[in-house]
């Protein structure tokens, strides 16, 4: 028989402190995305490849310099990677294993529930931004700094936007249809919702995948602040897919 | 009524100290509804606070969705279910309740220690998570990943989850499925532990050894009704003479040939083959008279004993035995 010496269970109950709930929270999210081989595939080694492809060959008809408009494309194509398609599976399977139930059921408010995912989900892409970055100034990017400010605002946005999205999807469906649909989006998105290359269709336009990377393409490559018109849609889309994701998403 | 507290002056400062102190768990004619089906109809309930109660009930009777509205994990549609105090799904609850919910929960490729850190960071003075790993026999698998954990071993790291804020109180749905003997002695240590340093424990079970040697308190209910309240004693033993002698022996003896032999009003059942028990008052020349008449037949009655009821038969009789879908 265990024993347990008296008062070992008596009760002290409380919430711990806030900022340390949001950090390990983040922390725990951060690691098991970056510690999952299918997800790195997907939001590192698939985006670095095609950086890599897009650069140097000119299979796709892209205008000059080449690199940094593939630079812009890829960068909207890793936050859609991660924040979109990465995060539906995640949070598809997470409700499967009954993760969100259980911390339902410890002291962590709600709202932080969603803050730390999104910071958790805002580390990676900056992870993920810095390595491809790094990549293309050797494949021979120039990045005009004034657009600096604009480019990480673009990426939080991309990051929110997609965020909703992929909550959206994983926070209602089960996990193995979420995988399948999550990926066949997430192709349909790269090659013809003007990510890879920018389709002249009309409504192709209104697709948040084009608007973002229209919008990362004038502040990559220009170095100059984006349309209005790419990031009224990246907002519009960001907040419809919020407020439906907060009525559909389940816990388990 | 107006429920007064403990040490709380009143406004001619009197101090005014109830009969009764402030259960921890009081739910009142809870309703709950699935579409047309009702799980849960017009459940009653208190659990006084430091006692152990467990909801007994075979599957599908109600026993998590009443778990899960005193958890806050859903709505009631009708009545009201109040823990410490508060109405349930109160925020200001959840940093003072644990919770285990039925299979555990946790992401799947997270491991046990870094789970437990997190459920801890949550919490104002937690638990050692080492200590706690250690406790529940988890040392031994800390770098696996949580789908790859057993059944049982998740449910011991959901344990762990449960406990590790030092709560005042713990629901604990199913706490022992799918766990072996010996971490199922362990849940049962743990508990008593709780229950010494003062914390309040609900749990849900379908195991009658389980609730017997646990709880202070068992309310058995079915069909989203309470069948049966009381402690486990006076839910085995309402009425002197209910008792029980059984024996096992060669299956098909006839039961009309001994029971014709029995004192009035006693009557012999095979309840399953070769398994035979006789109820009513069991004295000493009832028993010489079963041993006797199995002699005639030339039949050893093995395993003979003499009890009061098992919670298990009062359980049956109360919920029936066929089987539930």
């Amino acid at each position: 028989m265990t024993t347990f010496a008296p008062g070992t269970f008596t009760p002290a109950p409380g919430r711990g402190s806030l900022p340390r709930m949001l950090f390990v929270h983040a922390r725990t999210e951060a690691m098991l995305t970056l510690r999952n081989g299918e997800q790195i595939l997907l939001t590192v080694i698939i985006p670095l490849a095609l950086l890599i492809a897009l650069s140097l060959m000119s299979v796709i008809p892209m205008p000059e310099p080449r690199v940094g408009s593939a630079t812009a494309r890829i960068f909207a194509l890793a936050i859609i990677s991660s924040a979109f398609t990465g995060q539906a599976i995640a949070l598809g399977f997470d409700r499967r294993y009954g993760v969100l139930k259980r911390l339902s059921a410890s002291a962590l408010p709600r709202w932080l529930l969603v803050a730390g995912r999104v910071c958790g989900a805002l580390v990676v892409v900056a992870l993920q931004i810095a390595l491809l970055a790094v990549t293309a100034l050797f494949l021979g990017w120039r990045f005009p700094l004034g657009g600096l400010p604009w480019v990480v605002l673009l990426i939080v946005l991309g990051t929110l936007t997609f965020g909703a999205l992929g909550v959206l999807l994983g926070g209602s469906l089960r996990a193995d249809v979420v995988l399948a649909l999550a990926n066949i989006i997430w192709f349909v998105l790269l090659m013809v919702g003007g990510v890879a290359l920018s389709v002249p269709v009309g409504f192709v336009h209104l697709l948040p995948s084009a608007a973002l990377a229209q919008a990362l393409e004038t502040s990559v490559v220009h170095g100059t602040a984006p349309g209005v018109g790419p990031v009224a849609v990246l907002v519009a889309w960001g907040v419809v897919a919020g407020a439906l994701a907060t009525r559909t998403t389940r816990l388990t | 009524m107006t429920q007064l507290r403990a040490g709380r002056p009143d406004r001619l400062g009197c101090v005014l100290v109830s009969p009764n102190p402030q259960p921890a768990v009081e739910v009142s004619g809870l309703v709950k509804r699935y579409g047309s089906k009702t799980a849960v109809d017009g459940l009653d309930l208190v659990q006084q606070p430091g006692t152990v109660l467990a909801l007994l009930g075979p599957n599908g009777a109600g026993k998590t969705t009443t778990v899960e509205i005193c958890e806050g994990f859903r709505s009631a549609d009708d009545g009201s279910v109040r823990v410490l105090g508060l109405p349930a799904g109160t925020e200001a609850l959840r940093p003072r309740i644990g919770v285990m919910p039925q299979g555990g929960g946790g992401y799947p490729g997270i491991r046990a220690e870094e789970m437990l850190n997190l459920v801890a960071a949550c919490a104002k003075n937690p638990h050692d998570p080492k200590w706690l790993i250690d406790v529940l026999g988890l040392g031994g698998a800390v770098r696996t990943p949580y789908k790859r954990l057993s059944g049982g071993q998740q449910q011991r790291l959901s344990l762990a989850c449960a406990l590790i804020g030092r709560p005042e109180l713990v629901f604990l749905d199913e706490p022992t499925a799918g766990m072996d003997p010996q971490a199922r002695r362990l849940v049962w240590d743990l508990v008593a532990a709780l229950k010494d340093d003062g914390v309040t424990v609900l749990l849900t079970t379908h195991l009658m050894d389980e609730a017997e040697s646990l709880a202070d308190d068992v309310v058995i209910i079915d069909e989203g009704r309470v069948v049966a309240q009381g402690s486990p004693a006076e839910l085995t033993a309402n009425r002197p003479d209910d008792q029980q002698l059984r024996f096992r022996a060669r299956p098909g003896l006839d039961t009309t040939l001994l029971s014709a032999a029995l004192p009035e009003g006693l009557k012999v059942r095979e309840v399953t083959r070769g398994a035979y028990v006789v109820e009513g008052l069991i004295d000493p020349q009832v028993v010489s008279t079963v041993t006797s008449w199995c002699a005639q037949q030339g039949v050893l009655a093995e395993e003979l004993t003499v009890a009061k009821r098992s919670l298990e038969d009062v359980f049956l009789e109360l919920t029936g035995r066929e089987l539930r879908s």
